[in-house]
């Protein structure tokens, strides 16, 4: 089947392209006639939501995003950030929830292709990367066939791409029921003199194309991914595209020699709508014009019209303007991986966006516009409302080992190990920290010492409470879990996952997760360098929890100090840092509260953000000084699951003293700013005594040892039977 | 002692094959691209592991009928050491230089952890720097390791010591008959293996079991 070029233009038609009457009236005003059927399709390639961040712009631009060590911010393919010695780290995460949904193997496979391809489109070779996943309720219909296509997908690209997968989260939730998260993060390592971007520079310059033909698959993806899901969603499986990591792998190893040989004047990824977006960008930013052959477009299906090859969002492609002079040499490297390259059309000086197709003319738009001139919208919104506090009093009192056992068997706190083994976790031998501890670390290849620290974060529960804190929660405790390795944080990028933003109080959760992230940033000097937002994960009026995912990056300067989360030896001390003197307090919207009473209340744990820096710089400092054999951050589930987490990296047990106040707030509270570790017992005593001088609550809890977890008066727990239980339910949920 | 690497689209253990000899050698392996007719002289010769072509086929069969695989039966037949590492292992079984057939995991399913290997045969050009029996750790990462073959082609492997590397303490991770990591060709210049000891060679690795491997097939006393 061929779409026609010249399908007649009803409104019918333009809202199947999702543009509201008034956005088709701002495109006739801009081209000054009805635009062609090619055209209209360009618009709503370029308008909808995922590429024009129309209704999220206004409020993406609060956020922070630059410092000291920021090279590139948002508006690239990634954000790039210096780690010195001329070297950078380039990343970003990328939704591909949508796609998922509808296939999930391919879904979540393009989805890392496609956040792949951002980082190696800016010269760096890809060195790590993750994956927040969300699903519905364990007992939905199609949790479990999700789950497995889903964790298929992400391996089956990432493993034969070659990346190693170091991090993570997957979690559980019947507000995903309908409308799954895939959020994909990547990392690569460059050289600081020689990123590469999309601008186009100089007039009358060849447009290559690169990479793997043009088909029919994905024919209008990122239209798709910015609408509400109905019922009829399975219908809407031909979006989807099809990813080849083979061939992924070879345009990288081909892009890189490109670069290195000085052919490229700028490049951009074929991505969201294809060759319409990455070739209004390129000329958009370099302020010239493009000018398209289409019948010079490698293809590999037979008479596509160029509506589709315009909109096909065929992976592992490419656009670069050329520097004439190479052109046989970089022809010479993309046949010599098989892949095709062909001069597609020319840069020009009068800022049209030309497409011509079989002799004929069939889109000439303007092309900043295209770009600039996007709707964008100040969506009305209302301030979420708070849930009342929780009131304790009325819990019942239950055994303190029973629920942690029953808490690490569960669907949120048990092992994903089901998951990441089937992710290559190993490959490129950097990897010093594996899925399972607070982050991934990669050593720096090439440097001694170095290393960088990766970990992926939201709680979407505290943000559907309380949207503010729970934005700043996301970035804390991303900062946290890096500092907990003892890296420093570097930066961050940010994945905005929320429902419909034409209803306010959506609206409203957006508006007040971005504050709170910028609050947090500003406050913790951890700036945003590049993101993505996915709206409308909605099916039948019912919006996800909000989840703005954070990705953060720092750095390790000597790795051989680097802290793990396994308890190193036995009869250490154990301390608590950051903590109330009670050890923990707040139970509202805690996994202890919702999963052993059956109660989603409360409001989230407010983030002292001046207390979490105080305390996560000291925790940096002692790991550095190398007194720190082991480190863990307190998250879900509070000290009693980061203790049981300790014990079951390395199979040493402890003994926690009996708590000074109420043991389920004490063990289960999900209090922000805290950490556990262990030192050496003689050198406990001195090390509580200086953090509480610097202003960082520190105490002794307990001791290391043994093959038990004793929780001070509940009853001895095995590491074996904990190990047990934390490992078991994922297996069994999946039947395997 | 010289050795080279065999390049073709779609490896992608490659670099760490090249670290790890490099490191351990103390110089870096020449490299072999697909189209090569020739391998210069050597003395080992590895191709590491990856998706040779994507492996949208059977694993490893498109490589093993590219230019650069029959240089490396030339090289085979005149007694240089081969050492094939997971794809690797998969394209010497589809050129012929290894008996028998990788398989899809019984898991089916894509399986990366660190699993216990003993050294069923220390009198291999590869495993002198091993004791006999000992257990060592290795990684394994890979989708289709299942080995097997015929009852006949099974008791003769067996038989000879070909049966180099075997699955340890129940940590068989992928359904191979007989608990087989590994083997060796009836000559002993050829060696296949699914677990990736380049992966664990130095202190940033957490462990160093997979030197002894190497260090045996470079000469390199213990």
């Amino acid at each position: 089947m061929t779409i026609s070029n010249t399908r007649q233009i009803t409104p019918e038609l333009i809202a199947a392209h999702g543009l509201k009457p008034d956005e088709y009236q701002r495109i006739l005003d801009l081209v000054g006639r009805e635009p062609s059927f090619t055209e209209l399709g360009i618009f709503s390639a370029m308008w909808n939501e995922h590429c024009s961040y129309k209704s999220s712009k206004k409020w993406l631009r609060t956020l922070p995003t630059k410092g000291d060590v920021v090279i590139q911010g948002p508006g690239e393919n990634a954000g790039v950030v210096d780690i010195g010695d001329g070297d950078c780290v380039v990343f970003k995460m990328e939704s591909h929830n949508h796609p998922s949904y509808i296939e999930p193997y391919q879904g979540a496979a393009t989805g890392v292709g496609g956040i792949l391809r951002d980082v190696f489109t800016m010269g760096a070779r890809p060195i790590a990367a993750m994956n927040a996943l969300r699903f519905g309720a364990p007992d939905h219909p199609k949790t479990r066939h999700l789950v497995a296509g889903v964790v298929s997908g992400v391996g089956g690209y990432g493993n034969a791409f070659g990346v190693p997968t170091v991090g993570g989260e997957v979690n559980f939730d019947a507000r995903y029921n309908g409308n799954i998260l895939v959020n994909a993060f990547a990392a690569g390592l460059a050289k600081t003199d020689a990123i590469f971007l999309s601008q186009a520079k100089g007039v009358g310059l060849p447009v290559v194309y690169l990479g793997a033909k043009t088909g029919r698959d994905g024919v209008g993806g990122a239209t798709m991914a910015s609408a509400e899901f109905d019922d009829k969603i399975d219908e809407k499986r031909p979006t989807v595209q099809v990813g080849d990591p083979f061939t992924e792998k070879c345009l990288l190893e081909a892009c890189l020699e490109l670069m290195a040989s000085g052919a490229v004047i700028a490049i951009q990824d074929m991505g969201a709508a294809g060759l319409t977006c990455s070739a209004v960008e390129m000329g958009a930013k370099g302020d010239l014009g493009i000018e398209l052959d289409l019948d010079k477009v490698p293809v590999r299906e037979e008479r596509m019209s160029a509506y589709e090859m315009m909109l096909s969002e065929s992976q592992e492609r490419m656009l670069m303007v050329l520097r004439p002079e190479k052109e046989e040499e970089a022809e010479a490297i993309f046949t010599k991986w098989g892949l095709d390259f062909a001069i597609v059309g020319k840069t020009t000086d009068d800022l049209r966006f030309r497409v011509l197709h079989q002799g004929e003319e069939v889109a000439n738009l303007p092309i900043k516009e295209l770009g600039d001139e996007a709707p964008e919208y100040d969506r009305p919104w209302v301030e979420p409302k708070k849930p009342a506090e929780l009131d304790v009093s009325a819990l019942p009192k239950v055994d303190v080992a029973d629920a942690l056992l029953k808490l690490l068997g569960g669907p949120d706190l048990s092992s994903r190990r089901w998951v990441w083994e089937q992710y290559d976790t190993m490959i490129q031998g950097n990897s010093l920290q594996r899925p399972g501890g607070d982050a991934g670390v990669v050593r720096v290849e090439g440097h001694a010492s170095k290393a960088l620290a990766f970990s992926s974060d939201v709680t979407p529960r505290y943000c559907e409470a309380d949207p503010y804190e729970g934005g700043k929660q996301a970035v804390a405790e991303c900062w946290r879990n890096l500092t907990a390795t003892g890296a420093l944080p570097l930066a961050a990028t940010d994945n905005l996952n929320f429902g419909n933003p034409e209803r306010p109080e959506i609206m409203g959760q957006l508006v007040a997760a971005i504050k709170g992230i910028g609050e947090a940033c500003r406050a913790l000097g951890f700036p945003i360098v590049s993101g993505n937002v996915s709206l409308y994960n909605e099916t039948n009026g019912q919006g996800i929890l909000p989840t703005p995912t954070i990705g953060g990056v720092g750095l390790l300067a000597d790795w051989s100090q680097m802290a793990r989360i396994g308890f190193a030896a036995a009869d250490e001390a154990i301390l608590l840092v950051g903590a109330p003197s009670a050890w923990g307090t707040h139970l509202g919207q805690s996994v202890f509260l919702r999963d052993i009473h059956g109660r989603a209340e409360g409001a989230a744990p407010p983030v002292d953000l001046a207390h979490e820096k105080r305390v996560g710089n000291h925790v940096r400092a002692l790991i550095s000084s190398g007194i720190v054999t082991a480190c863990h951050d307190v998250s879900d589930g509070g000290l009693a699951v980061a203790l049981a987490e300790m014990a079951m990296a390395s199979g040493i047990g402890a003994r926690i003293d009996a708590p000074p106040a109420a043991p389920a707030e004490a063990f289960f509270g999900e209090d922000q700013g805290r950490y556990v570790l262990a030192v050496a017992a003689e050198a406990a005593e001195e090390i509580v005594q200086a953090a509480t001088k610097a202003g960082v609550a520190a105490a002794r809890i307990g001791t290391t040892g043994g093959r038990e977890l004793k929780l001070g008066e509940a009853h001895a727990i095995s590491i074996s039977e904990l190990t047990t239980a934390h490992e078991s339910w994922f297996p069994k949920f999946m039947g395997t | 002692m010289k050795s080279a690497v065999v390049l073709l689209p779609g490896l992608n253990r490659d670099r760490d094959m090249i670290a790890a000899l490099t490191k351990i050698s103390g110089k870096p392996p020449v490299t072999v691209w697909e189209t090569d007719t020739e391998i210069p002289d050597v003395d080992l010769i590895v191709i590491p592991g990856g998706f040779s072509y994507g492996d949208y086929l059977r694993c490893g069969a498109i490589a093993a009928r590219m230019p650069a695989l029959k240089a490396v039966a030339d090289k085979a037949a005149k007694g240089v050491m081969v050492i094939g590492v997971c794809n690797g292992f998969q394209i010497l079984v589809e050129s012929g230089l290894l008996p028998g057939a990788l398989m899809r995991n019984t898991s089916l399913k894509f399986v990366c952890r660190e699993v216990k290997l003993q050294i069923a045969n220390a009198n291999t050009a590869f495993t002198r720097n091993y004791q006999p029996g000992q257990i060592i750790r290795c990684p394994v990462a890979h989708h289709d390791g299942n080995y097997f073959a015929d009852a006949e082609t099974l008791a003769r492997l067996e038989g000879n010591g070909q049966v180099v590397f075997r699955y340890a303490e129940g940590t068989n991770p992928n359904g191979s008959i007989n608990d087989i990591a590994g083997i060796v060709s009836a000559k002993g210049n050829v060696l296949g293996l699914m677990p990736h000891p380049e992966n664990l060679i130095e202190a940033a690795h957490g462990g160093s079991d997979g030197r002894g491997l190497f260090e045996s097939a470079l000469g390199i006393a213990a």
